[in-house]
C-alpha cells in the first residue's frame, strides 16, 4: 500500500500534468486554489482525475475547506 | 424539420439518427430559451419519428453536459413578483419542462445521452429522460438541489427511483455530492463508460448498432421496458412548488446568484 508521502507525490505529479506545469513546481504545502487559480469546474475535473488514478471515490464534502496538497493527500490516503 | 440551429441547441438528422447538440454559454443552463427550443424539438417529433431510430443528445460546451436549471434566470424572474405570481410562474415552467422530458422519455426511438464533464441537477434530469447514458470517464453527476432547500424539479427523483431505486439514490440526493462516471456505471446509472472525449463517438457507434433492428418491435419493447412514472412526476411538481414557497429558498437562490466567486459548483 502507498505511504502518505507517495500519495502526496502522486497528487503533485497529477496536478502538474493536468495543469501543464513543470514537474516539481508544486509543493505539498501549496494552496492549490491560489497556486493554480482554478475554478469549480477545474476542481471537479481534478477530482475526477484523482479518483480515476487512485481507484477511489472521494466525496466532495470530504475535501470542503481543504486547500493544500498535503491535506488532500491525507483525505485520499484514508480511502486507499 | 430535419435540421435546426437555434440559440441554445441545434439538431441534425442523418441516416436514421438525430444528433441534438446543446450549445448555450456558459454552462448549457436550462432556462426559458433552452426550454422553448426543446419544445420545438418535441414538436418536430411527428415528422422525425417515422425515419428515426436513435437520438443522441450531447454538448458542445468544453467541460460539461449541462450544469442544470438556469438559477440566475429563475431568481431574477421570480424575485420581483408577488408570491402568488411567483408560484404560478414556477409551476408553469415545471409543467412545460416535464412535458418535454416526458415526451423524450416516451419517444418511440432510442435516446442516448453522451455525457462529458459536469452533469448536474436539471442536466442530469435531461440525461435521465434518455434510455442510455454513455459517459466519458471525466463526467460527474450530482443532484445539488438540497443545497438550495429544493428537490430536483425536472423529474429526477421519480426517474432515478425507476432506474436505480436503491440507497445510492438517497446518498446522492441527501449529500448533494458529485460522483464520477465509474461509480455511476457501477450503480447502473451509466450504461457505458468512454475514454476522455470519446462519449459522442461511442454513442454514434452504439446508435449505428441500434439502427439495425426493427423499429416497430423496438418501440413496443421500449414502452414495455420503461414506463414513464406520471403520478410521481406530478407529485414532484407539487412538492417542488410547496418548497419553493419557503423564504429560505429565495434567500439561497439570492446567495447563489450574488456569489461571483469561481466555485459555484462545489458543495
Amino acid at each position: 500500500m502507498r505511504t502518505l508521502e507517495q500519495t502526496t507525490q502522486e497528487v503533485l505529479d497529477l496536478a502538474a500534468r493536468h495543469f501543464q506545469l513543470p514537474a516539481g513546481s508544486l509543493a505539498p504545502a501549496d494552496d492549490f486554489f491560489k497556486k493554480l487559480g482554478i475554478d469549480s469546474l477545474q476542481t471537479l475535473e481534478m477530482l475526477s482525475r484523482i479518483e480515476n488514478h487512485f481507484g477511489i471515490e472521494l466525496p466532495d464534502y470530504e475535501v470542503q475547506g481543504v486547500s493544500d496538497f498535503r491535506t488532500l493527500a491525507e483525505r485520499i490516503q484514508s480511502r486507499l | 424539420m430535419k435540421t435546426f440551429a437555434g440559440k441554445t441547441l441545434r439538431w441534425e438528422w442523418r441516416e436514421g439518427v438525430i444528433e441534438l447538440t446543446l450549445d448555450h454559454a456558459p454552462a448549457n443552463e436550462i432556462g426559458t430559451a433552452m426550454l422553448a427550443e426543446l419544445e420545438q424539438f418535441v414538436a418536430a417529433f411527428g415528422a422525425l419519428v417515422p425515419e428515426t431510430s436513435v437520438c443522441i443528445i450531447s454538448s458542445a460546451r468544453k467541460s460539461l453536459f449541462s450544469a442544470g436549471a438556469d438559477l440566475r434566470e429563475l431568481y431574477r424572474g421570480a424575485a420581483p413578483l408577488p408570491e402568488k405570481e411567483r408560484l404560478s410562474g414556477i409551476r408553469n415552467f415545471l409543467e412545460r419542462i416535464h412535458a418535454v422530458l416526458n415526451a423524450l422519455d416516451a419517444a418511440p426511438f432510442v435516446t442516448i445521452a453522451a455525457v462529458h464533464g459536469v452533469c448536474f441537477g436539471g442536466g442530469l434530469e435531461l440525461a435521465l429522460a434518455c434510455d442510455i447514458i454513455i459517459a466519458d470517464k471525466m463526467a460527474r453527476f450530482a443532484f445539488p438541489e438540497l443545497r438550495l432547500g429544493l428537490i430536483p424539479g425536472f423529474g429526477g427523483i421519480p426517474r432515478l427511483k425507476r432506474d436505480l431505486g436503491n440507497a445510492f439514490v438517497r446518498d446522492l440526493f441527501f449529500t448533494g455530492r458529485t460522483v464520477n462516471a465509474a461509480r455511476a456505471q457501477a450503480v447502473g446509472l451509466v450504461a457505458q463508460l468512454a475514454g476522455e472525449g470519446e462519449a459522442l463517438r461511442i454513442a454514434r457507434s452504439t446508435a449505428a448498432q441500434i439502427t439495425k433492428f426493427d423499429s416497430v418491435t423496438r418501440a413496443a419493447a421500449k414502452k414495455f421496458i420503461k414506463r414513464v412514472p406520471h403520478d410521481e412526476l406530478r407529485r414532484e411538481i407539487d412538492l417542488f412548488c410547496e418548497l419553493f414557497a419557503r423564504p429560505a429558498v429565495m434567500a439561497a437562490l439570492e446567495k447563489f446568484v450574488e456569489d461571483s466567486g469561481p466555485m459555484p459548483y462545489l458543495p
